[in-house]
């Protein structure tokens, strides 16, 4: 377990430094997700602290965001300025972007297989 | 102090709550075989608050305890990595496909939410701020700023967006009749970020791998087109 969060926080912390010293508006964990990536595709495998614990890790991602979910709380008032609309338009174009992004993907892939195996 | 001060300002409390609650959505969520509206982030924020409100406890007092839970976010954003790398191989295989879905919908996700913002008449603050909604909370706030929007407004509307994003992927994707998990991971990744993938990840593996990465990727095109479109929408 502390290999698994040495990996993880280091990977963190190269990313964080990196895009702050070239100051990219990308958040340094998604960074550190890339870098780590790329570290697994030249080590042609997945070292073993981060094999084991990862796994059950990610199915409590949910917990990580009810802290950001309270935050609702503070910006009730904000929120609450328009009860009929806001909803309406979140609910709108969330629904129509995952839509609009599962079709062209679906359209992508069909059209890569019709062009048979690459 | 009183104990009422004590239990106020406490990190304990904070932490203690968020697990509690977290735990009890779980359960919840499990009775009712994972339907989509027993979602534990939603379930899971409505129990918190429920209980803050009880103790006459605010944001930054809960924050005390509950920002420990919320620093894990970063590492577990860097663990997407692994099982992204799992499934290298679809990744190869699809790779431009996903490219282009991606980036449809990262502009699909600015589009739908100016224009709809737009024609409901709202003020040009609010939505400059719902323009990067789509994006993970850092990206959002930033592009937020830079649009002229309320950083703290954007990251309001990035988690509302995620939490009807994760409701809304299953049953959208067997409406849609897609059996696909890198659809299904890719599409919630675009349309509900981090939020979104901790949801799919509940469902199978290989579309939470999916997901975290259309996530990262949708935040950088967010980024990038976010400033263009909105300049020739809103002038």
């Amino acid at each position: 377990m502390i290999e698994t969060f040495i990996w993880l926080l280091a990977y963190q912390f190269m990313g964080e430094v990196i895009a702050r010293s070239l100051g990219w508006p990308v958040p340094g964990a998604v960074l550190g997700m890339l870098l780590l990536f790329l570290t697994l595709c030249a080590r042609r495998g997945v070292p073993r602290a981060l094999r084991d614990n990862i796994p059950r890790l990610m199915t409590h991602m949910s917990l990580l965001f009810i802290p950001a979910g309270v935050g609702i709380l503070a910006f009730w008032p904000m929120l609450s300025a328009h009860p009929l609309s806001l909803p309406i338009l979140l609910v709108v174009a969330t629904l129509s972007t995952f839509i609009i992004t599962a079709l062209v993907l679906q359209l992508g892939l069909w059209w890569q297989k019709r062009r048979g195996p690459a | 102090m009183s104990v009422l001060a004590w239990v106020q300002n406490s990190p304990l409390t904070g932490l203690l709550l968020t697990l509690a609650a977290y735990r009890a959505a779980l359960t919840l969520s499990r009775r009712y075989h994972g339907h989509p509206l027993a979602n534990t982030v939603l379930m899971g924020a409505v129990m918190v608050i429920a209980v803050l409100l009880l103790l006459g406890m605010d944001f930054q007092q809960y924050m005390k305890g509950a920002g420990f839970i919320q620093f894990l976010l970063g590492p577990v954003t860097v663990a997407l990595a692994i099982p992204l790398y799992n499934n290298l191989g679809r990744l190869r295989k699809s790779g431009l496909p996903i490219l282009l879905a991606i980036i449809a919908g990262s502009a699909a996700g600015v589009l739908t939410a100016v224009c709809a913002g737009l024609l409901f008449d709202m003020p040009r603050s609010m939505v400059l701020s719902l323009a990067p909604r789509s994006a993970t909370t850092p990206i959002a706030m930033g592009v937020a700023e830079v649009l002229g929007g309320i950083p703290a407004l954007a990251a309001t509307f990035v988690i509302v967006t995620g939490i009807i994003g994760a409701i809304c992927a299953k049953p959208l994707i067997q409406l849609l009749r897609i059996h696909d998990d890198v659809v299904l991971g890719v599409a919630t990744g675009v349309a509900a970020h981090g939020i979104g993938t901790a949801r799919v990840f509940q469902l199978s593996e290989t579309a939470g791998a999916f997901a975290g990465l259309a996530m990262g990727l949708t935040g950088l095109f967010t980024a990038i087109l976010a400033p263009i479109l909105v300049h020739y929408l809103m002038l």
